[in-house]
């Protein structure tokens, strides 16, 4: 068993509306110091497999066919056995 | 002219599309369901508004793998008449059928008001009935229509003349304070190089007949019709 854990994110340079009105949330709560926020989204995938190549390459393709727009996101991800070891791979 | 509405979970506009190809404009019209995998004999298909699959992950992300999309995609490829409006919009584009993709609008709000659309290439099979730089009331209602293309493909969008409807106020100036969801340059709808696919975020088939305060939307479906009566060829 893997289990993938995987981060989608805008890319650098596009608009994050949702992260701008956050940002004006947090100086609005007194947090001067806020330089910029992005919003992004964060999927767990359990796969039942042990080859962390094989799994990698199926988290690398539901990424990229799916779980990110390369239009506009792009994605990272860490594939960590049930022991805690982790390894992050980023495309 | 044989038109099919395709209908995936979620969508909500296949009826208004249905009624207003099947009785306004008085046109043969299949309801298709999205598990069918066989679009031959229609001239044109049409992905209606709605939310697919509860626009779960991104809108129109997880329709664009429905079981009818490849079907879509080689109808499309071989020249075939693709609209996409709203929801259907957003799928032609997470199906590489249109560039650039769809953010949230700007204001993060949902808006579903009337917006004035400025005609920017009638030369379309789509457009054919309205003249260059007419002004159109058609209404919108969609949280995520914020257009975006990296500015390469934006350049090329404009070069090629793609872009053939632009949010604008009742005059036709497209000014930032009508465009009601931050799309680049104002789009509000666009055509690929080969002039068969338009996808487009506002919803004629909500103003197609007087009843619904409008009748612009009639004019775009009547164009399609036009166009497939007078035998037209694209790139002819």
């Amino acid at each position: 068993m893997l289990l993938a854990r995987i981060y989608v994110t805008f890319k650098p340079g596009v608009l994050d509306p949702q992260g701008e009105a956050v940002a004006g949330g947090l100086k609005a709560m007194g947090y001067g110091g806020i330089t910029s926020v992005r919003v992004g989204k964060y999927l767990e995938v359990q796969l039942d497999l042990d080859d962390r190549d094989r799994a990698g390459q199926q988290v690398e393709e539901m990424c990229r066919r799916l779980l990110a727009n390369p239009v506009i996101e792009e994605y990272r991800y860490t594939l960590e056995e049930p022991a805690g070891a982790s390894r992050e791979a980023r495309p | 002219m044989k038109f099919g509405v395709i209908v995936f979970p979620g969508s909500n506009c296949d009826q208004d599309v249905y009624h207003a190809i099947g009785s306004v404009l008085c046109q043969p019209i299949d309801s298709l369901w999205h598990g069918a995998t066989d679009v031959s004999g229609y001239d044109c298909l049409v992905l209606p508004g709605g939310f697919s699959y509860g626009d779960y992950l991104r809108a129109g992300a997880i329709a664009r793998f429905a079981p009818i999309m490849p079907a879509v995609i080689d109808f499309a490829r071989a020249g075939g008449l693709v609209l996409g409006i709203c929801n259907g919009f957003q799928i032609l584009l997470e199906a590489g059928l249109l560039p650039g993709a769809m953010r949230r609008n700007d204001c993060l709000q949902f808006r579903c008001q009337w917006t004035y659309l400025k005609v920017e290439n009638n030369t379309t099979p789509f457009t054919g009935r309205f003249h260059a730089g007419q002004v159109l009331r058609v209404p919108i209602a969609h949280g995520e229509g914020n257009y975006y293309a990296d500015a390469e493909t934006l350049a090329e969008l404009e070069r090629k003349h793609q872009v053939v409807f632009r949010y604008c106020t009742p005059t036709g100036e497209v000014t930032p304070a009508a465009n009601p969801n931050g799309s680049v340059g104002n789009i509000a709808g666009i055509i690929n190089q080969e002039g068969n696919i338009l996808g487009l975020m506002p919803h004629p088939e909500r103003c197609a007949e007087e009843i619904l305060g409008g009748t612009d939307g009639r004019e775009l479906f009547a164009s399609l019709v036009d166009w497939w009566q007078r035998g037209d060829c694209l790139g002819a």
